[in-house]
């Protein structure tokens, strides 16, 4: 076994740390997923990162906040990802989006953005979704800034869907490259397709290293799978999996008040 | 003033053939034959107006087009647009406000005018009736105009007054029964059957009905007049009752118009439990009186020009104070001082029961821009403003929210509502299956290879590409729905199904083999899996 210096300890440690997990505090407001308009990979990857970064929301910070989350999600389609990949199937949404979403169908990809942009200014929603086909000449990096500032300024999280689109210059904070990845064998009945799962290459991140995951929608929770946990990018050898938190995140409480408890 | 369109539909029909033949005079073209507008009634077409050379030929409006065809086979036609001449008649009464601050359509073809205390304007009311006719005559349409102190007796002037050299104008309210005298009843605007019933009563002239109506002279004509009055004792309607009529062209009774520009003021008013006697509580009141306003006139988007106070008082006085201001303001703080000084040495009385503010004149004074927008940019829009500018930009049918539907097939299962609008109560699905995450607009014909016809599909083409089936769960069959479709419907099998890529989809086969509705099944892919 290789012996390590503490050198290479640290960096190791901080590109850890720099990797993407599911259950961040810190989940960018404006994030675009570029993926295939033959399946729903794009939308199911949207909705469990929004759901992810929702279920945090509502686990944390806020005590005045309600306990249940009835604000709107926004769902933009443009008229040809309609037609390409038609509209969210209320019985198929999951359980606690499924009163309350909103459907926006633009015509064009200007209406589509402009929808986008509205309702990153409203405060009563929880979140945006959009679904936009090819590479459109209205959504060029003026634009996509445009969506960035008005996320941040408002801390609506916008996951935008990218479908049949050449990764181009933009302003999102992540980007994803997701396909479909065969499902886990169910419980029960093996024949069937399990939980969904998806392998996606997170190939652009302000915060974090990128890299390759199957992340699968398991019983209702975003989750990697561990056997596909790629290492980091510069340690070849050392073979250290990625067993989540050892120490339970101390957010919302200080380690004075347990200890003194 | 009666403004009456004598032929508006045939005018109407001539300017739109003005188009093809460029403008065209009355009796000119096409209007120089005689032609028929006709509608389609249950007995066959019958002719609804006519124009002059059709009157030439002695046709008559109101006759079956058959009946007319035997009098005048050249006869052309064209179909009547009663609809159509609304809409014109509506768009000449706003026109028509030129004349006077308020108007009311008059239908089928006629319009009213308020034009008390504007005729100076015109120079006097001749020249007013002048400018009618050749306002009107530059629009190429036929008008017969008349001034009166009742809008009765205007109608009736303008309807079946003499076409003379003299202006058809009544001066005063006395003037009224000397000039009308002569006139059929039918000036009274009554009811087909209530004509019939005076005609048979031997009562033709407007003369007739108002010796009856007033003057007794000896005791059969008494008898005679309470006969009358009994006859129309329950009739209620004006139309239906010649008295109410004669009243209200003779300016008896009012008789209420609807404008055609409703003016809507902003008022707001406070009914106080205890009446007040002090000024302070007054003003207490007034400020948040103006408060109400600004806010009322806010939503309108409106700032006021003149403002009324007015203050009831217990013991039945009513004291209205009233404000102009220079330019449109609704800023309360403004509005209360300026009514304050209007207010010293105001006598209360008994005290003041209920006050009242109204803007009797509004102007448009926008938002203003910088704080509006500084809010929105500070704290983001409402949900009902987002929805608003969304639906204003897109349409309402763009922006909607799913609500479970029932029926139990997939596409039926889910409709589309507007956002906003109460959620109704509905059933929960059962949560026996999964569904897709989207659902395609219509389900897309897909060619499959299968081992057997009612075994699982083994490989499919979809868009051109070829997927191998790796996964299948099912069949789930989803039976036509009896009581609402045919029972030629075929039945459906749902399969859920993962390819060798791991795309899931969501298929079904149309029917079974043998079923006796058609021939081998289709199959049709319908959905998207996450």
């Amino acid at each position: 076994m290789p012996c390590l210096s503490a050198k290479d300890i640290t960096a190791l440690s901080k590109a850890r740390e720099g990797r993407w997990r599911p259950g961040l505090s810190s989940q960018p407001w404006h994030s675009e997923i570029f993926a295939s308009e033959r399946d729903a990979s794009g939308a199911g990857v949207a909705l469990a990162l929004a759901r992810d970064a929702l279920r945090f929301a509502a686990e944390g910070h806020d005590p005045l906040a309600e306990p249940e989350d009835r604000r709107q999600v926004l769902w933009v389609q443009d008229r040809r990802a309609v037609q390409r990949g038609g509209r969210p199937y209320l019985h198929g949404l999951p359980d606690e989006l499924r009163h309350r979403l909103i459907h926006v169908e633009a015509a064009t990809p200007e209406d589509a953005l402009f929808a986008l942009e509205e309702g990153l200014r409203c405060r009563d929603l929880a979140c945006v979704i959009g679904e936009v086909v090819g590479n459109p000449r209205a959504l060029d990096f003026t634009a996509s800034r445009r969506l960035s500032l008005a996320a941040e300024q408002h801390e609506v999280a916008l996951w935008l869907v990218r479908l049949e689109a050449q990764a181009d210059l933009s302003s999102a904070r992540m980007r994803w490259r997701v396909e479909a990845a065969p499902s886990e064998q169910p419980e029960w009945n093996p024949d069937a397709s399990g939980a969904p799962a998806w392998k996606s290459e997170l190939f652009r991140a302000s915060r974090h290293a990128p890299g390759q995951w199957t992340m699968s929608n398991d019983k209702r929770k975003l989750r990697i799978r561990q056997s596909d946990i790629t290492r980091p990018a510069n340690s070849n050898s050392t073979a250290t999996p990625d067993i989540g938190h050892l120490v339970r995140p101390t957010v919302g409480r200080s380690l004075a008040a347990v200890a003194r408890v | 003033m009666a403004i009456w369109c004598a032929r508006l539909s045939v005018d109407r029909w001539r300017l739109s053939l003005a188009s093809e033949q460029g403008e065209l005079d009355a009796g000119e073209g096409a209007d120089a034959n005689p032609v028929a507008l006709i509608t389609e009634t249950a007995h066959g077409p019958r002719i609804a107006a006519i124009n002059d050379a059709a009157r030439e030929a002695s046709i008559r409006a109101g006759t079956m087009l058959a009946d007319a065809r035997t009098l005048y086979p050249q006869i052309q036609t064209a179909p009547a647009d009663p609809a159509g001449d609304l809409a014109l008649l509506e768009k000449l009464a706003v026109w028509a406000q030129r004349w006077g601050p308020w108007s009311a359509l008059d239908p089928p073809d006629g319009l009213l005018v308020d034009i008390t205390a504007a005729a100076h304007l015109f120079g006097g009311e001749q020249r007013l009736l002048a400018d009618v006719t050749t306002a009107f005559a530059k629009r190429k349409l036929a008008v017969r105009t008349a001034i009166a102190p009742t809008a009765g007796a205007a109608w009736a002037l303008s309807h079946f007054g003499r076409t003379g050299a003299q202006p058809a104008i009544i001066h005063g309210q006395g003037d009224i029964m000397r000039t009308l005298i002569d006139l059929p009843v039918a000036a009274l605007r009554l009811d087909s059957d209530v004509l019939t019933v005076l005609r048979r009563l031997g009562l033709k002239r407007l003369g007739d009905l108002a010796d009856i109506t007033t003057g007794a002279v000896n005791r059969s004509e008494a008898a005679a007049r309470d006969a009358f009055h009994r006859r129309f004792r329950n009739r209620k309607s004006p139309s239906a009752n010649p008295l109410i009529r004669l009243d209200q062209l003779l300016g008896r009774v009012p008789e209420p118009l609807l404008p055609v520009v409703a003016p809507d003021m902003p008022l707001v008013q406070r009914r106080l439990m205890e009446p007040l006697r002090h000024r302070s509580l007054l003003d207490q009141v007034l400020s948040d009186l103006a408060k109400d306003m600004a806010r009322s006139l806010e939503g309108r988007g409106e700032g006021a020009r003149r403002l009324e106070l007015g203050l009831w008082r217990v013991d039945g006085e009513v004291i209205v104070r009233r404000l102009e201001l220079a330019a449109a303001t609704r800023d309360p703080a403004h509005i209360t001082r300026l009514f304050e000084d209007k207010l010293e040495g105001i006598d209360a009385g008994f005290g003041i029961e209920t006050v009242r503010l109204r803007a009797s004149w509004a102007e448009s004074l926008s938002h203003r821009q910088g704080d509006v927008e500084a809010a929105a940019e500070r704290h983001g829009t409402s949900l009902s403003a987002f929805i608003d500018r969304l639906t204003v930009r897109l349409g309402p049918q763009a922006v909607r929210r799913p609500v479970p539907g029932a029926s139990h097939l997939p596409e039926c299962a889910q409709n589309w509502r507007p956002v906003l609008e109460p959620e109704s109560a509905s059933q929960n699905a059962f949560a026996f299956h999964q569904r897709p995450l989207k659902l395609l607009n219509k389900p897309e014909r897909i060619a499959v290879l299968y081992a057997s016809p009612d075994g699982y599909p083994q490989r499919f083409r979809w868009r051109g590409n070829v997927h191998d089936v790796a996964r299948v769960e099912g069949p789930e069959r989803i039976a036509p729905e009896w009581w609402r479709q045919k029972s030629t419907v075929r039945l459906r099998d749902y399969y859920r199904i993962e390819d060798a890529h791991g795309r899931r989809y969501w298929i079904y086969r149309h029917g079974v083999a043998g079923d006796g509705r058609g021939g081998a099944p289709d199959w049709f892919l319908q959905g998207l899996c996450a």
